[in-house]
């Protein structure tokens, strides 16, 4: 098998998987449905396995499958880059797409949507392959429009409540606003390159370097800067970063399984992959890279507090995510991007398992999600308590869990960056880090430790999930144990990543190797400061549960400030929705119904009856007064022609 | 003056003056009439322009022709005059100032200088046996000769357009058919009917 | 001798008599129709009178199709009239107003 037809099967039983589930799927019945979505999305993640493997062996591709249009000397493609960097993001987006159509056969058994759920999330691993694989620009905005596209629908996927009509529409404008930027972003490197190409566009980058353009109020703009500035607008919006993230909370709304696959491990990481895969662009603009690491270091800050006051079992981890987002954000701007992709990889795991987690428990309970009213399960449920606790020890960066190694190893990367604004960084994610123990370990102690708080009627029901939801648990639980152990020396030592991503951003003089950060953890701030947030955690919320309200009213304006999200809803719904509201009334009143159709429709009609209402009197019908209108013209023609 | 110039003025006047009359009379058939005298002294002016094929060709046809069918046409209408006549004078002054200022401009032009004796003299006339027919003819059937043959096409036309508007079909009139006639057989006129023998009386 | 702009003069006085005609006898479709062959007079004369002082015989060749054309034009125009009165009974312009707007 040529290795082109290879790499084209990988996204192609995806798609064809999604319409034989979408299409078909009234006709062959939900467990036909799911075993072609789960057949298709299986066979693209063995395929991945091994041109993984085939990769890692050396086998680097970078061709051009299909030309579909050339426009005035540019070709748009359908081409595939198969380098480390791709090949990784296919196993993670596979293996978690995988988990998860396995973990929806429990979780959406009861649905009426059964199969158009397979066929949606089918679509979307297809829609998210040609992103990471692809090797231009356009066939990334393709992939990029078509996760987006799958993600609204499936935000939306409950289209009899209001609230998610409300919220996929809000993740689609969002949305929407970073894309903006993302095709300015592109239209730009068209417009200096004249290639859409990858590979044509990074050999010519550095010659480019110093070429300036003409910006408003006549300052004087790096091209490349520019670039940079607008493709990272398009990964603000889809990685939800600080402005751009206020839709990722509300498209919790969605069946959590796609909280875990999209909004958690895949589509919100696009972001973080394409400032990876333009990283050669990037190193050369170091304002960017500073708003990248500025941007980063707030929302990984910012989200994490707010995370803390969450009740909501799926909100703090919405929460949490856009919190480490902003983590892998900060490693970009610090110049870590195999860094960044690492944490993004083992976060992929270990958010996955968390999401699942607190969707095993919320079956449990009956579609509950207030962790106010749960306590108590880890007796009942054994298996996702485990796991979910394995998880949150990853999430908060205990050792030797995975995401230790990637997060220890960012920030030991911002410590060490000279980007401007790194400083400012460093404390920011330090402060991140007892800000995450503490509320991953309050999640865990609300719902699994302490007394039930749940009615009689829910807890008779009470039980461990079916196997084929624990399974996915289990599954993701292994890497999200080990990922970081197995794969941090070579993506420190930048054998994992090759030359796909610029390597740097960690000083060579110190031991990133597995053994060394163990070993070297118990005398470094994170780990102390981790443990720190998991006693605050317990204190707080199981020696002391009076603490928090305490707290909350003392701090009362704070806490108010933080119940409502900074503001940036309300900010958004005032300025952007009213105003575009208000606008459009004014325009519609103004321009549309007095100007055009008052003045400029109907007053042109008007204007006309009564220029013919006059005009009509000339016609009086009588053949001698045109006659005499014709001689009268004569004369004054001949008068004209005399005395001109 | 000589006796051209005095036949030319003569004529002249008699044009004007007649010309005026054909618009101001009362009765139509006097308007045809002074109409005839006016073509007629044009007539004399062109000779004197030595177009004699033209001044005679203008007294044949109008005065022969196209002034008999118009004193036909008002004698066959029945025409009310006094109607007519009413508001005669309403567009007087308008057309008094646009025919004034008209023949003011035009007079303006000829007088300018460009058209005098000095500019434009008089040629010399042509010898005796000078035939304007035959000049005119060989022109008009050499270079005008597609012209000349529009101009009969025009004719024609304008005598089928004349029939075809004025011939009207009488529904209550009654025409023979002589075709009809000849064509006619035996058998489509003559029937013979077989009549039953007359019962007989009974006693 | 005559010089070319009394013939012209005449041409001219002929052309403003006939306008004058249109406008007084404007309920007359008759006089119309001879008024309108006065102004065709009136040209042909300065048609004519150009021919004779140019020394070029085609303006009398002109003249010649004018005649012909304004033959026919007044044959067809005493049909029309004559189609006119026996449909109205009348060939008073005033009547004809079907064009009115």
């Amino acid at each position: 098998m040529s290795r082109e037809l290879l790499y084209l099967l990988i996204p192609l039983s995806c798609l064809v998987a999604a319409l034989v589930a979408g299409f078909l799927g009234s006709r062959i019945g939900r467990v036909n449905a799911h075993r072609a979505a789960i057949g298709g999305v299986g066979l693209a993640f063995a395929l991945s396995c091994v041109v993984a493997w085939d990769v890692f062996a050396g086998n680097h591709f970078n061709g051009t499958i299909y030309t579909w249009a050339i426009s005035g000397g540019t070709h748009f493609v359908i081409g595939f880059l198969i380098d480390p960097l791709s090949a990784v993001m296919m196993v993670i987006v596979t293996f978690v797409s995988l988990m998860v159509h396995i973990y929806t056969i429990g979780y959406m058994a009861e649905d009426p949507g059964y199969t158009r759920f397979f066929s949606y999330i089918a679509l979307f691993t297809f829609a998210m392959l040609m992103l990471v694989m692809s090797n231009n620009f356009l066939q990334l905005f393709f992939g990029w429009e078509a996760v987006g596209l799958v993600s609204y629908l499936l935000i939306g996927f409950w289209y009899e409540r209001d609230s998610a009509i409300r919220a996929n529409m809000k993740a689609f404008l969002v949305n929407r606003v970073g894309d903006f930027g993302f095709i300015l972003g592109i239209g730009a490197v068209l417009a200096l390159f004249g290639s859409l190409d990858y590979q044509s566009v990074f050999d010519a980058a550095p010659a480019l370097a110093d070429r300036t353009t003409q910006g408003p109020f006549g300052s004087e703009w790096h091209w490349l800067t520019l670039i940079c500035l607008l493709l990272f607008v398009g990964a603000m919006g889809k990685s939800a970063q600080v402005p751009l993230h206020v839709w990722l909370p509300d498209s919790m709304e969605g069946p959590t399984p796609i909280s875990a696959l999209i909004h958690a491990a895949t589509m919100v990481t696009a972001g973080i992959f394409l400032v990876a895969r333009m990283s050669p662009l990037f190193e050369l603009s170091l304002t960017a890279l500073s708003v990248v690491l500025i941007v980063g270091a707030l929302t990984a800050l910012l989200m994490a507090f707010v995370a803390l006051i969450q009740t909501d079992i799926k909100r703090v981890v919405a929460y949490s995510t856009l919190s480490q987002l902003g983590y892998m954000t900060v490693a970009l701007g610090a110049s870590a991007y195999s860094v960044a992709i690492f944490h993004l990889a083992t976060h992929a795991f270990f958010k996955a398992l968390l999401f699942l987690a607190a969707g095993s428990v919320i079956i449990a309970m009956h579609h509950e999600q207030d962790m106010r009213r749960m306590g108590g399960l880890r007796k009942v449920m054994p298996v996702t308590y485990v796991t979910c606790v394995i998880g949150s020890l990853a999430l908060a960066g205990i050792p030797p869990f995975a995401g230790f190694f990637s997060k220890d190893a960012i920030i030991e990367a911002v410590h060490y960056s000279a980007t401007p604004g790194a400083g400012f960084a460093y404390v920011a994610v330090l402060i991140g880090v007892i800000l995450t123990a503490f509320y991953s370990f309050r999640l865990v102690f609300m719902t699994f430790h302490g007394e039930g708080r749940m009615d009689s009627k829910t807890r008779a029901h009470l039980h461990e999930s079916p196997k084929v939801v624990t399974f996915p648990l289990i599954a993701l639980a292994v890497p999200s144990v080990l990922a970081g152990l197995l794969f941090i020396n070579v993506t420190m030592d930048g054998s994992l990543f090759g030359n796909s991503i610029v390597p740097g951003g960690v000083p060579g003089d110190i031991d990133m190797t597995a053994g060394g950060m163990l070993a070297h953890a118990p005398f470094a701030a994170p780990f102390w400061l981790a443990i720190l947030g998991i006693a605050g955690a317990w204190v707080c919320y199981l020696w002391k549960p009076e603490l928090p309200g305490k707290v909350a009213q003392q701090w009362g304006g704070l806490y108010r400030v933080l119940e409502k999200k900074y503001g940036f809803d309300e900010f958004y719904q005032r300025v952007f929705a009213d105003g575009a509201r208000g606008l459009g009334d004014v325009l519609s009143e103004w321009g549309d119904r007095r100007l055009i159709d008052g003045w400029l429709v109907n007053g042109a009609a008007r204007v006309v009856v009564r220029t013919a209402s006059l005009v009509r009197h000339v016609q009086s019908g009588l053949v001698y007064h045109y006659a005499f209108v014709m001689i009268i013209g004569l004369v004054a023609l001949m008068s004209w022609f005399l005395f001109r | 003056m000589t006796f051209l110039q005095m036949i030319f003025y003569v004529f002249a006047a008699i044009l004007v003056v007649s010309s005026l009359l054909v618009v101001t009379v009362r009765n139509p058939v006097r308007a045809a009439l002074f109409l005839v005298l006016a073509f007629f002294s044009a007539a004399c002016l062109w000779l004197t322009l030595e177009a004699e094929f033209l001044a005679i060709t203008l007294v044949l046809v109008y005065v022969g022709a196209v002034m008999v069918l118009f004193l036909f046409v008002i004698m066959m209408l029945d025409i009310d005059i006094a109607q007519m006549r009413a508001g005669f004078a309403n567009y007087l002054p308008l057309g008094l100032i646009v025919a004034i200022i008209m023949a003011g401009e035009l007079t303006l032009v000829m007088l300018s200088g460009e058209f005098g004796d000095a500019e434009l003299p008089r040629p010399a006339g042509h010898s005796a046996d000078y035939s304007n027919t035959a000049a005119l003819g060989r022109l008009v059937y050499t270079d005008y000769v597609y012209t000349f043959e529009l101009a009969a096409v025009i004719l024609l036309v304008a005598i089928i357009a004349a029939i075809s508007l004025t011939l009207r079909r009488r529904p209550e009139t009654r025409y023979q058919a002589p075709e009809e006639q000849v064509k006619v057989r035996k058998k489509d006129r003559l029937r013979i009917v077989k009549l039953p023998r007359r019962p007989e009386k009974r006693p | 001798m005559i010089p070319l702009s009394h013939y012209l003069i005449v041409g001219a006085l002929l052309f403003a008599i006939s306008v004058v005609g249109i406008f007084l006898n404007r309920k007359n479709l008759v006089i119309i129709l001879m008024a309108i062959e006065l102004l065709l007079l009136a040209a042909n004369m300065n048609f004519v009178a150009f021919s004779h002082y140019l020394g070029n015989l085609s303006g009398q060749v002109f003249v010649f199709f004018v005649l012909t054309v304004a033959a026919a034009e007044a044959a067809i125009g005493l049909a029309i009239l004559i189609v006119l009165f026996r449909t109205r009974r009348s060939i008073n312009v005033q009547d004809l107003d079907h064009l009115k707007g």
